[in-house]
C-alpha cells in the first residue's frame, strides 16, 4: 500500500453514510467551538469540558447503534448530545443555564439526560457513568429488549476502582454492554504515562475475561466497525467488550486549562496529521463524493444551525425562581 | 475432667437457639473438629463441632428444643475411661458468662402492649392480629411486591443462596428464581451503580447491603447518581431504588460495623429516608418505599430483626411515608425516637409513669421528609421534649427536632429540650464500654426528669 493510497481511508463505506459521518463531526466540532466563544464572552460559567478533536469517537460508536441502545457518559459529554440526535439548542442553553436548556438551567454542561434519546448523562463523578451503564444493560437484559448499553469514559476513568468492580459484574452477568474507553492521553493534566501502571487501556478487562480492542479513535470508519462488532457481541448475549479508542483533545481539559503538560508542537502535529474532520474530508474529495463548494455550504449550513443554538440560548430567559423547588420530590 | 460443652452463641445478636438436630449420640468417640449437632439460630442453620477428643457424655438438651440460652450446657464430653455415670449433675440454667451477655441486651423483648400502639393505622375490632418478626414482615413486604411487579428485583451480597446475611431474604431466591434475587460480588460501590443504572433503565431494584457501614463505599451513588439526578435533569430522569439494610450498633462488633447513618442521609435532599420501630411500620413502610418513585433510603436495625410485633391481618398493608405516629399518649412530656430508641423511649415512659411523669412517645418512622407537624403538636400539649437517638449528638436528628422545635413552638416550651446520643467517641468493643457509650432507657429517663426538674 502506498503511502497516498493510505491517506485515503481504505475501509469501505458509501458517499451517503460518509457525508453523514462527515455532518454529524462537522456539527459536534462547530458546536463546541461556539461554547468556547460563548464562554470567552462569560455566557457560559462554570465548567465546561470541549469535544474538539475527539469527533470521530462518539459519531462513529454511533453509527453503529440501532434505536434504543444508550448511551452514558461523564461530563466531556456535548458531542454524545448531539450524535445522539438532541437538539443543538437544548444542550446550548443548558451551557447558558437557561430555562430551555434540556434540564431547565438546573444542570449545566455535565448533566443534561434525554430519556427520548435514551441518553443517560452527563455524569461529573469521574467513573460513576461505568456501573451505571452496566446497570441500564441489566436493564435492557432483564426486560429482554435486545438493546446494549454504551458506556463511555476517559483514561483517567479507567483507573478508577469503581471501574473495575462494574467489569467484573457485566461479564460475570453477561450484561449487554461495550466499554468505551476515550484515551484522550490526558487526565486533566496528567498524562496516561504518568498515571496508568498498564497503559494499554485495552488491556484492561483481561482480569475479567473482558476482551479489549485498540482502535485509532480519529478514524471514525475504524471507530465505526470496531464499535459494530463489540455492539454484536454484546447484542448477542456474549457480554461486555472494551473499546480503547485512541484520540485526543485540542483544548484543555476544561475551559480554565493553560494545558503546560503538554507542548503547543503535540497539539499542532496531530491537529495536522491526524483530524479526524480533515481525514473524512480528504476521502470526500479523493472519492469525488463531494466537491470543495459542496463542503463549504455543509460548513455553512451547520455553522448557520449553531448560531441559531446560541442566539436561542442567549435569549431563552433564565429559569422562574421557582424551579429552584422543583424536581426535588416526585410525587409517590 | 468431663468438658461441658455449652451452647455457642453463633452470631453477635444471638441469644438462644433452637437445638434442631444431635448428629452424635451418648457413648460415641469424637474427636476434635467433629460435629456434635445442629443448632439454628436467628439467622442460620450452623454445625457445632467438637472442640476436643473424648467420648459423649450425657446429653442434656434433647434434640427439638427451642430457646436453649446461649451458654447452657448442651453435652458433656467425658475424657477416655470415665464413666457416663461419673457426670456430675448438669446445671439447667444457663452460666455466669451469658448473663453478662444479656445484660447488653435488655429489653430487647419489649412487645408492646395494645395501649402503646394507638392509632393503629387498621383498627376496628373486626381486624385480627398476628405475631411476627421485623426480618419476616422485612421479608413478606418484598416477596408481596415482587409478587405484585415484575420490575421489582433485589441485589445484594448474599441475598440468594444464602438466604441473607440476617436472614431477611430468606426464601425469595426460591419464589422468584435468579433473574430477580441476585447476589453480588462484594462491591458495595459497584453495584449500587448497577442498581443506579437499573432504576434509570426502568426497574424497580431494591439494593440491600449487608448494612449500612458497608454503604460508605456506594454513599457517592447514593448521593451523586440517586439523590440528585431528578433534579439536575429538569425532572427527566427518574429513579426508583430503595438502598436497604441494617443501619446502628449491632452488638459487640466494634467501631467500623456499628455505625448510625441516619442524619448523613437525612441532609441529603432527593432522599427519602425511612427508620422503622415495629413489624407493621417495617413492612407497611418498605412496601410504600418499593413503591414510590423516589430513591428511598431504608435503615433498619440488626437488634430489631428478632424482635416480635403484632401486625393487622389486612391485604396489601401499606404505610405512608411522611408521617410520624404517636406511640404513646401522655400529658408530661414528649420523647422523640426512631427506630430502636423508639423501644427504649417506651421503655423509660413505662418507668417514668410510676414516678409521675406522663410521656407522650412520638416515632418519627420517616426521617425525610420529617414530619415536625406531629411533634410540634405533641409539644405545644406537654410543653416539655426530650430528643434520643443512637447517633452521635452532632448535627444528629435530635439537633433538627429541636432546631425546629424552638422555632415554631418556642413560646410553649416550659425547659430548655434535652437530648440523648452516642457519647461523641467511635463505638468501643469492650462490654462495659460499649454500654457506656450506647444510649439507653436510663438515659432518656435521666433526659425527662430534667426537663421536668425532677430529681
Amino acid at each position: 500500500m502506498n503511502k497516498k493510497n493510505k491517506k485515503i481511508n481504505p475501509l469501505k463505506t458509501t458517499k451517503d453514510e460518509l457525508l453523514s459521518l462527515y455532518k454529524d463531526m462537522l456539527l459536534i466540532r462547530r458546536f463546541e467551538e461556539k461554547a468556547g466563544q460563548l464562554y470567552g464572552m462569560g455566557q457560559i460559567a462554570g465548567f465546561c469540558h470541549l469535544y474538539i478533536g475527539q469527533e470521530a469517537v462518539v459519531v462513529g460508536t454511533r453509527a453503529s447503534m440501532i434505536d434504543g441502545d444508550q448511551m452514558i457518559t461523564g461530563y466531556r459529554d456535548h458531542g454524545h448530545m448531539l450524535a445522539c440526535g438532541m437538539e443543538s439548542r437544548g444542550v446550548m442553553a443548558e451551557l447558558t443555564g437557561r430555562a430551555g436548556g434540556y434540564s431547565r438551567g438546573k444542570g449545566g454542561s455535565m448533566h443534561m439526560f434525554s430519556t427520548e434519546k435514551h441518553f443517560y448523562g452527563g455524569h461529573g463523578i469521574v467513573g460513576a457513568q461505568v456501573p451505571i451503564g452496566a446497570g441500564l444493560a441489566l436493564s435492557n437484559k432483564y426486560k429482554g429488549n435486545g438493546n446494549v448499553s454504551l458506556a463511555f469514559f476517559g483514561d483517567g476513568a479507567s483507573n478508577q476502582g469503581q471501574v473495575y468492580e462494574a467489569f467484573n459484574m457485566a461479564k460475570l452477568w453477561s450484561l449487554p454492554v461495550v466499554f468505551v474507553i476515550e484515551n484522550n492521553q490526558y487526565a486533566m493534566g496528567t498524562s496516561v504515562i504518568r498515571s496508568s501502571a498498564e497503559t494499554e487501556l485495552h488491556k484492561r478487562g483481561s482480569s475479567f475475561e473482558i476482551k479489549g480492542i485498540q482502535v485509532d479513535g480519529m478514524n471514525v470508519l475504524e471507530v465505526r466497525d470496531a464499535a459494530k462488532k463489540a455492539i454484536k457481541h454484546a447484542r448477542d448475549g456474549k457480554g461486555p467488550m472494551i473499546l480503547e479508542m485512541k484520540t485526543y483533545r485540542y483544548r484543555g481539559h476544561s475551559m480554565s486549562d493553560p494545558a503546560k503538560y503538554r507542548t503547543r508542537d503535540e497539539v499542532t502535529k496531530t491537529r495536522s496529521e491526524r483530524d479526524p474532520i480533515d481525514m473524512v474530508k480528504n476521502r470526500l474529495i479523493v472519492e469525488e463524493w463531494a466537491t470543495d463548494d459542496a463542503l463549504k455550504s455543509i460548513d455553512k449550513e451547520i455553522k448557520l444551525i449553531v448560531a441559531d443554538a446560541a442566539e436561542f440560548a442567549q435569549t431563552s430567559p433564565e429559569p422562574d425562581a421557582s424551579e429552584l423547588y422543583t424536581d426535588v420530590l416526585l410525587d409517590a | 475432667m468431663a468438658i461441658d460443652i455449652k451452647m455457642p452463641a453463633l452470631s453477635p445478636t444471638m441469644e438462644e437457639g433452637t437445638l434442631s438436630k444431635w448428629v452424635v449420640k451418648e457413648g460415641d468417640t469424637v474427636t476434635s473438629g467433629d460435629i456434635l449437632a445442629e443448632i439454628e439460630t436467628d439467622k442460620a442453620t450452623m454445625e457445632v463441632e467438637s472442640i476436643d477428643e473424648g467420648v459423649v457424655g450425657k446429653i442434656a438438651i434433647p434434640e427439638g428444643t427451642e430457646n436453649v440460652k446461649v451458654g447452657t450446657v448442651i453435652v458433656q464430653l467425658l475424657e477416655t475411661g470415665e464413666k457416663v455415670n461419673d457426670l456430675e449433675k448438669l446445671q439447667d440454667k444457663p452460666i455466669n458468662s451469658s448473663e453478662n451477655y444479656e445484660q447488653n441486651q435488655t429489653a430487647k423483648k419489649t412487645i408492646p402492649s395494645r395501649d402503646d400502639l394507638d392509632e393503629k393505622r387498621v383498627s376496628g375490632s373486626n381486624v385480627t392480629h398476628t405475631e411476627i418478626t421485623v426480618r419476616d414482615a422485612l421479608r413478606d413486604a418484598m416477596a408481596e411486591e415482587m409478587r405484585r411487579d415484575e420490575n421489582v428485583f433485589i441485589m445484594g451480597e448474599e441475598v440468594a443462596e444464602y438466604q441473607g446475611a440476617y436472614k431477611v431474604t430468606r426464601e425469595l431466591l426460591q419464589e422468584f428464581g435468579e433473574k430477580r434475587v441476585i447476589d453480588t460480588p462484594i462491591t458495595e460501590y459497584g453495584f449500587a451503580g448497577i442498581g443506579v443504572g437499573a432504576a434509570m433503565g426502568g426497574l424497580k431494584p431494591i439494593v440491600e447491603f449487608m448494612t449500612f457501614n458497608f454503604a460508605m463505599q456506594a454513599i457517592d451513588h447514593i448521593i451523586n447518581s440517586a439523590a440528585k439526578t431528578l433534579y439536575m435533569s429538569g425532572g427527566q430522569m427518574r429513579c426508583p431504588i430503595v438502598f436497604r439494610g441494617p443501619n446502628g450498633a449491632a452488638s459487640r462488633v466494634g467501631a467500623q460495623h456499628s455505625h448510625d447513618y441516619t442524619s448523613w442521609y437525612a441532609n441529603v435532599p432527593g432522599l427519602k429516608v425511612v427508620a422503622p420501630y415495629d413489624a407493621e411500620d417495617a413492612k407497611g413502610l418498605l412496601k410504600a418505599a418499593i413503591r414510590d418513585p423516589n430513591p428511598v433510603v431504608f435503615l433498619e436495625h440488626e437488634l430489631l430483626y428478632g424482635e416480635i410485633f403484632q401486625i393487622p391481618d389486612v391485604d396489601d398493608l401499606i404505610v405512608p411515608i411522611g408521617k410520624a405516629k404517636v406511640r404513646r399518649k401522655g400529658s408530661d412530656v414528649t420523647l422523640v425516637a426512631h427506630s430502636r430508641m423508639v423501644g427504649r423511649c417506651l421503655e423509660a415512659a413505662n418507668l417514668l409513669i410510676n414516678e409521675g411523669i406522663d410521656c407522650e412517645v412520638v416515632d418519627l418512622r420517616t426521617i425525610r421528609p420529617l414530619d415536625s407537624k406531629t411533634v410540634i403538636e405533641s409539644v405545644k400539649k406537654t410543653n416539655r421534649l426530650v430528643c434520643a437517638e443512637e447517633g452521635w449528638g452532632q448535627s444528629g436528628i435530635g439537633a433538627e427536632i429541636v432546631s425546629r422545635v424552638t422555632k415554631e413552638a418556642f413560646d410553649y416550651l416550659d425547659a430548655p429540650p434535652e437530648r440523648v446520643y452516642q457519647v461523641d467517641v467511635p463505638l468501643p468493643y469492650a462490654a462495659n464500654l460499649e454500654a457506656l457509650s450506647l444510649p439507653g432507657s436510663s438515659d432518656i429517663i435521666k433526659a425527662a426528669k430534667k426537663v421536668c426538674y425532677k430529681n
